[in-house]
């Protein structure tokens, strides 16, 4: 068996499966068992991978190489890692009674299917496909997002339905002009969506559709990125959602969201020249850093709160990718790497917390340090390292960013400075009495799941200070892949 | 033959412009689904046409699969939800109808602008028909923005579907098939979901009427 079909056949698998079974105790253990599954295809995929290079599969519909591997991976990761943390998280909300036995079967089987689009999403080869499994993303979350069916949720749930979707259909038209573009140059039908075709022929397309192509692209999956000013659905779904889903959201989709960008910035760039998709990228990559900034220091609900941090970070990326350039590109892969465990780890520790307090409003949270000091530190650690503090991954990312950017744009460096600044103290600012307030806050009835928060945070740690050579090599490869 | 047929595309192009600007301003809730349905049936037709110029089998298919759930399937869904949230013969007051017929002439000759340098391009028998198509996703668009009640919302999406499925056909010769199959299953769940969020909606707040969703707000 193909581990490249086993990545993503393992969590369809698992969706069905828990479709049946999802309501029952042992259910939680099974999603962990497929997860599990998931990621050990994963990792083998990438030994695969890394002992003879890219692949294909499925006459060429999948295939892998340095630019998703590390995101298949990633993205298995988590996976496993939110799927343990919601263990004992989605047991307190059934004993709120906020959770009922078919809503948790819902819970389960779109959790697994919600994976199983992602990875899709990551490993496929045709342009249509990824768009299908970026709108099938959607689908599968929006019911996750209601699943409390509190009026605010639905609310949330059907403007994250209503925005995705329009933002969706811009993508598709984009889309459909690139094949277009692509059916002049090469000739037999279906294949001139799949990527690797139309890398080899990027020079020879028509620049001006590819120009109007990007623009509708970018807004497109820009709207699920989170890009200002098509982000209004992020921090909604973030906050009124479990806070597991909150997780995978942050820490993964916007990743997928931005992957399928950057494949159609190759092909853009080679039509066009790096000029044209980078300005556009740096433009909205700029405006979202600084406007998330600002809202962020106006936010009063913890989880609004880290969903503004993750529009800023998206942002950041973007920024980067949109500079270009080996350094760049590489900031920009190791940013999406730190962020998404940081990201995740941080929702995970929000997440024990406001089940703690019973609220997700920031004054009603306070001193976890006293009533549980591992959730407490988690937060606190999980706050300084996405504010980029040494020595956490976002500092050597954020710094190698930066940096470039004096070099390249130094114009927008000021502007940069600013919005992590007022991030900084805005989140800094919340952050410490919510650690160390005085409580009367009561311990959990299930102990809280402790492992993904420290694992996460302390693989950010490492990757700020040590970059496995393999790892940097694969990071190399890829920002070469997307032009550096 | 041939300048006849692709008036004939174009003649098909030119009721789903109508039919795009007709949803805009109907009030009727049902009227509503009917020009749905009928948008659906242009889009049919003029697939149906091309394919039938230029022999491209997988055409024929597409066609199909578009009347079926489309033309049959959706609206019959859409049909029994209203029915089941009792909306029926809802009317909806619409503001200033006339500005909306405006902004949507306005947002036709941006269309047509951007296609142009495009539109050139295109090896299709239907290469004027891509600004029409453009204009279309965008009448739905302000559809969509428009309304304050589900049902015209929703429908403004899937018009917005139709539209690019026009596009497709008349950009290229349809997209392949693997891919137009995963977008009609995209649709199809999605029409199952929102259905599911509209009852959810209703029982929550008693109403179809999406200005209670106002609430999440930055302060």
């Amino acid at each position: 068996m193909d581990p490249l079909f086993l990545v993503f056949v393992v969590p369809l698998l698992g969706g069905f499966v828990l479709a049946a079974c999802g309501h029952r105790p042992y259910a939680r253990d099974v999603n962990v068992v497929f997860s599990s599954g998931t990621l050990l295809a994963a990792v083998w995929l990438t030994v695969r991978v890394v002992a003879g290079g890219p692949m294909f599969a499925l006459d060429q519909l999948f295939f892998i190489d340095p630019l998703n591997v590390f995101l298949v991976a990633l993205t298995a990761f988590v996976g496993l890692t939110t799927a343990i943390f919601s263990r004992p998280y989605m047991r307190v909300e059934e004993d709120k009674g906020k959770m009922t036995p078919k809503r948790m079967r819902l819970y389960h089987s779109m959790y697994q299917f919600f994976s199983f689009t992602m990875l899709v999403a990551l490993t496929t080869n045709n342009l249509g496909i990824l768009w299908v499994a970026m709108e099938a993303a959607t689908l599968t979350t929006v019911l996750l997002v209601s699943v409390y069916r509190t009026p605010a949720s639905l609310e949330a749930a059907w403007k994250y339905f209503i925005l995705c979707g329009v933002g969706i259909a811009q993508a598709l038209f984009g889309t459909i002009l690139l094949y277009m573009a692509a059916e002049r140059v090469i000739p037999q039908g279906s294949d001139a969506l799949l990527w690797t075709n139309l890398a080899a022929v990027k020079a020879h397309l028509d620049p001006t559709i590819l120009s109007i192509a990007f623009v509708f692209l970018l807004l497109g999956y820009g709207t699920k990125v989170g890009l200002v000013p098509v982000h209004n659905w992020l921090p909604d779904a973030h906050a009124e959602g479990p806070t597991p889903i909150s997780a995978v959201l942050s820490g993964l989709l916007l990743n997928v969201a931005l992957y399928a960008v950057l494949r159609c910035k190759v092909l853009t760039d080679g039509a066009l020249g790096p000029a044209f998709a980078g300005n556009l990228m740096l433009g909205f990559g700029l405006l979202s850093v600084v406007a998330a900034a600002f809202f962020l220091s106006r936010q009063r609900d913890v989880k609004r709160m880290f969903a503004y941090s993750s529009i800023e970070h998206m942002g950041l990326m973007t920024f980067a990718f949109g500079m270009g350039g080996p350094v760049a590109n590489f900031a920009g892969l190791l940013h999406m790497t730190v962020h998404s465990l940081i990201k995740s780890a941080i929702f995970f520790a929000v997440g024990h917390a406001t089940q703690k307090a019973g609220s997700q409003i920031m004054d009603d949270i306070r001193g976890l340090i006293k009533v549980s000091p591992t959730v407490g530190w988690g937060l606190m650690l999980g706050s300084l390292a996405i504010l980029g503090m040494p020595p956490f991954g976002v500092f050597a990312s954020e710094f190698l960013i930066l940096t470039t950017a004096m070099r390249q744009e130094p114009w927008a460096t000021p502007f940069l400075l600013l919005a992590l600044g007022v991030a900084f103290a805005a989140v800094f600012g919340r952050v410490q009495p919510m650690v160390f307030g005085a409580t009367e806050l009561k311990p959990l009835a299930h102990p809280p799941a402790l492992l993904p928060v420290f694992l996460h945070l302390g693989l950010g740690l490492m990757l700020g200070l040590y970059i496995p050579p393999y790892l940097s090599d694969w990071y190399q490869q890829a920002a070469r892949l997307i032009g550096g | 033959m041939n300048a006849l047929i692709s008036q004939l595309v174009n003649l098909f192009a030119a009721v789903m412009l109508i039919l795009a600007f007709a949803m805009l301003s109907q009030r009727r809730v049902i009227t509503l689904i009917h020009l749905f349905a009928m948008q659906g049936l242009a889009v049919v037709g003029a697939t149906t046409v091309v394919a039938y110029v230029t022999h491209q089998h997988h055409l024929y298919y597409s066609a199909l699969l578009t009347l079926v759930l489309k033309v049959f399937l959706i609206p019959f869904l859409l049909h029994r939800v209203i029915d089941r949230l009792n909306v029926k013969w809802d009317i909806e007051t619409l503001f200033n109808i006339p500005t909306q017929m405006i902004v949507g002439i306005g947002l036709v000759i941006f269309a047509f602008n951007v296609s142009l340098p495009i539109a050139r391009f295109s090896e299709t028998i239907s290469r004027g028909t891509l600004g029409i198509a453009l204009a279309c996703l965008l009448l739905s668009f302000l559809m969509m923005i428009t309304r304050a009640k589900a049902v015209p919302q929703v429908v403004g999406f899937l018009a917005m579907e139709n539209a690019l499925f026009f596009a497709a056909t008349s950009a290229t010769y349809g997209m392949p098939m693997v891919v137009e199959l995963g977008i009609a299953l995209d649709v199809l769940v999605g029409i199952l979901i929102m259905g599911v969020f509209m009852f959810q909606i209703r029982e929550q707040f008693e109403s179809l009427d999406i200005r209670h969703l106002e609430k999440l707000k930055e302060d």
